[in-house]
């Protein structure tokens, strides 16, 4: 504490000496150079190339999910570019057991967690098919309400812990979503409950347009973990090793029934918040733009494999050739989906029909067999 | 049988549920070993366990995300929001959230959550604790809303609602709590959600209520008959879904109709019970089916209640207005 006996409790002090404590936690610098070696996970070859193929499929996934919006060929749409570290490699620290609570611009992990991509591309259509979530897939349609998934996954983890089960449930949202009530009331329930829960924070720079010092005051978003007590690290988000360091050691703590962490990732999307309509260029500058391409987790993760002997530009075009098919394929399937009817939308409301239900069901099946 | 108040039927089906269903758990503000703070759930933690029964921080939003969460992992969550007033708080997780979640998920998830929540005039509450709040939650589909006004509908359709697969809120009338006894009977027993109640039969009128105006207008029905009008008296019961066939089939027979809710006009579900009766049996109405409701003002500062809470004296000259139209 910054006030010792005999001294005036000095809060401004206080509050440095916090915020100081909240460093940037990096194992991989920009140009794919270990610089944190006693943090270096024991990833295995294949692993790396896993990992490193993962995040080169969903950024192509990014680059044509764009262009088929612009065709009309998906509806809703949020940019993942730039974010494959804090997403890919955060997810990569999962067990098929645990529990994905996405945001809406969490897709690549609930697709790599097991949704099937053509229904992804429904969900972002908007079919019903969309959201239906394959047996034995842990994970909820991505959320749109920021920060409901923080209070759900709260609930989540405490069914888990009563059902003693070896697994975490894990949520996503932004920096603008800390602001949210349900953030914090999502952190302080599983702190008080000691639940086994990962709380991520993508703070990519910017809620649509508004800059993330317009958010808080707080130096960092990792540090608001301590008001729930909760253990918090911010990590620099473009750094596929250490988001992965970071997320397999909170698993690890709230396992060991040490209960929730917070994890910060710092980090930035490279295209606009979402499809519809958002034009980046209005509140930032090209200048920023360029100064965060330097810290493109995929150029850095390339340059560190490449190193290694691990990767290679033949590899790399097998990825995106593959990547390529597998959405061509997807978006085909995505097609063959039936159209919805008013009767479909009846049938998912309830286990059994209520009766105002049950009367528009029969008007709306007389209308569609016309 | 017992003789039993509201509340201890309350209690009485959560007992029920708690030892029938592993699953089922009982959560929210002050409801653990303090036993709620209407005694609800009194002595359930002491005999089913922390682990069944427990408190939670106070917050109204986390206690609705964390049915949400707890359903997702196959529990049977029966969370308590201390005063209906508070819905605010939770609305997201209620009607945003809860209410679609089997929908969202095209039918592959389901969260079989009873939301408990008391609320209702008469007892001089400090401010947002007694508003009638029903017809928000009525108004959002994937909710069903259940207002019992007996110890015994109390207890049956309480089991209901926790049994039923998908949300369902269950709104306790303060009023109602301890006003009198009745038999209840101590095994478990279901009442179906969307079925009404004659609670007294007649011929000359129809009075749809339900809550606390169930009793002033039974108590109206009396007093009208002492002028040889005999009037039918319909506990709703769940206004969400409304059991039509029994208020048509109530409407068929009487010709009139009157409809009471201790809500503001504007708010409530009078106004759909009003307009289904319009749909489905105008040619057999005599008269214009009345509205008796609260004023379209706040609820009121508690030495007003007795002024502005709808009461038998204002049921008794709406159901004359229609009787003599």
């Amino acid at each position: 504490m910054a006030s010792k006996k005999g001294q005036q409790f000095d809060p401004v002090a206080n509050l440095h000496e916090i915020e100081e404590k909240f460093e940037m936690f990096q194992i991989l610098n920009e140009e794919g150079e270990i610089v944190n070696e006693s943090a270096n996970p024991d990833l295995s070859d294949e692993e790396l190339v896993e990992l490193m193929s993962r995040m080169v499929f969903t950024r192509i996934l990014d680059q044509r999910s764009i262009s088929l919006n612009r065709q009309g060929r998906l509806g809703f749409y949020a940019p993942t570019a730039g974010q494959e570290a804090s997403q890919i490699a955060s997810h990569y620290a999962l067990e098929k057991e645990d529990y994905i609570l996405p945001g809406y611009r969490d897709v690549p992990q609930i697709v790599w967690h097991g949704l099937p991509l053509w229904k992804a591309f429904l969900w972002s259509r908007g079919h019903f098919v969309g959201g239906q979530v394959p047996e034995g897939v842990n994970i909820l349609a991505p959320q749109i309400i920021i920060g409901a998934q923080y209070v759900q996954t709260a609930g989540v983890a405490l069914g888990m812990q009563k059902r003693g089960k070896k697994a975490v449930a894990v949520t996503y949202t932004g920096d603008g979503g800390s602001s949210q009530g349900d953030f914090y009331e999502g952190i302080n329930f599983a702190g008080a409950f000691k639940s086994p829960a990962i709380f991520i924070v993508q703070n990519n720079q910017y809620a649509i347009s508004t800059p993330r010092e317009l958010q808080t005051a707080a130096s960092t978003i990792a540090q608001k973990g301590i008001a729930a007590g909760l253990p918090s690290i911010q990590v620099d988000g473009m750094d596929p090793l250490a988001v992965y360091v970071a997320t397999r050691d909170a698993r690890k703590r709230a396992l060991a029934g040490e209960g929730p962490s917070l994890i910060e990732t710092i980090c930035y999307r490279y295209g606009p918040h979402t499809m519809a309509g958002d034009d980046p260029t209005r509140y930032r500058t090209s200048d920023t733009d360029s100064k965060w391409e330097k810290k493109d987790p995929i150029v850095r993760f390339r340059k560190y494999l490449t190193e290694k002997g691990l990767w290679s530009e033949e590899k790399e075009a097998e990825v995106i050739e593959k990547a390529k098919e597998e959405i061509k394929a997807a978006i085909k399937k995505a097609d063959e989906a039936p159209k919805q009817k008013v009767t479909d939308l009846i049938n998912i409301m309830n286990e059994e029909m209520p009766a105002n239900l049950k009367e528009q069901y029969e008007i709306y099946a007389q209308k569609e067999s016309k | 049988m017992a003789q039993m108040t509201m509340i201890q039927a309350i209690t009485d089906a959560l007992r029920c549920e708690l030892k029938d269903d592993e699953n089922v758990l009982v959560f929210g503000e002050d409801v653990g070993v303090n036993g709620g703070v209407f005694r609800a759930t009194e002595g359930l933690q002491k005999e089913f366990g922390e682990d069944r029964v427990f408190d939670t921080p106070l917050a109204e939003s986390g206690i609705g995300g964390l049915s949400i969460g707890l359903a997702l992992q196959g529990y049977r969550p029966v969370p308590e929001i201390q005063f209906f007033g508070f819905v605010y708080e939770v609305m997201d997780s209620i009607s945003g959230q809860l209410a679609r979640m089997r929908y969202r998920s095209g039918g592959s998830l389901n969260a079989p959550v009873t939301i408990r929540s008391p609320f209702g005039g008469g007892v001089h509450t400090p401010e947002m604790h007694s508003d009638s709040l029903e017809g928000l939650v009525a108004s959002q589909p994937g909710l069903k809303v259940v207002v019992p006004s007996t110890p015994y509908d109390a207890k049956g359709l309480l089991i209901s609602s926790i049994r039923d697969n998908d949300p369902v809120v269950f709104l306790e009338h303060l009023k109602l709590y301890r006003s009198f006894r009745e038999e209840v009977p101590e095994e478990s027993y279901t009442i179906p959600l969307g079925k009404a109640d004659v609670k007294r039969e007649g011929k000359d009128l129809s009075i749809f209520a339900y809550g606390a105006m169930v009793h002033e207008s039974l108590k109206a029905a009396e007093a009208l008959e002492k002028e040889n009008y005999s009037v039918e008296v319909v506990d709703l019961r769940t206004i969400q879904p409304l059991d039509i066939e029994t208020i048509i089939a109530s409407v068929e027979k009487t010709g009139r109709a009157i409809v009471v809710q201790e809500a503001q006009k504007q708010a409530g579900i009078a106004a759909n019970v009003v307009s289904e009766i319009t749909e489905r049996a105008i040619l057999s109405l005599e008269a214009p089916v009345l509205r008796v409701t609260a004023p379209d003002t706040v609820y009121p500062f508690p030495q007003a209640e007795a002024v502005w809470l709808p009461n038998s004296k204002d049921i008794i000259a709406t159901a004359k207005k229609v009787l003599e139209f």
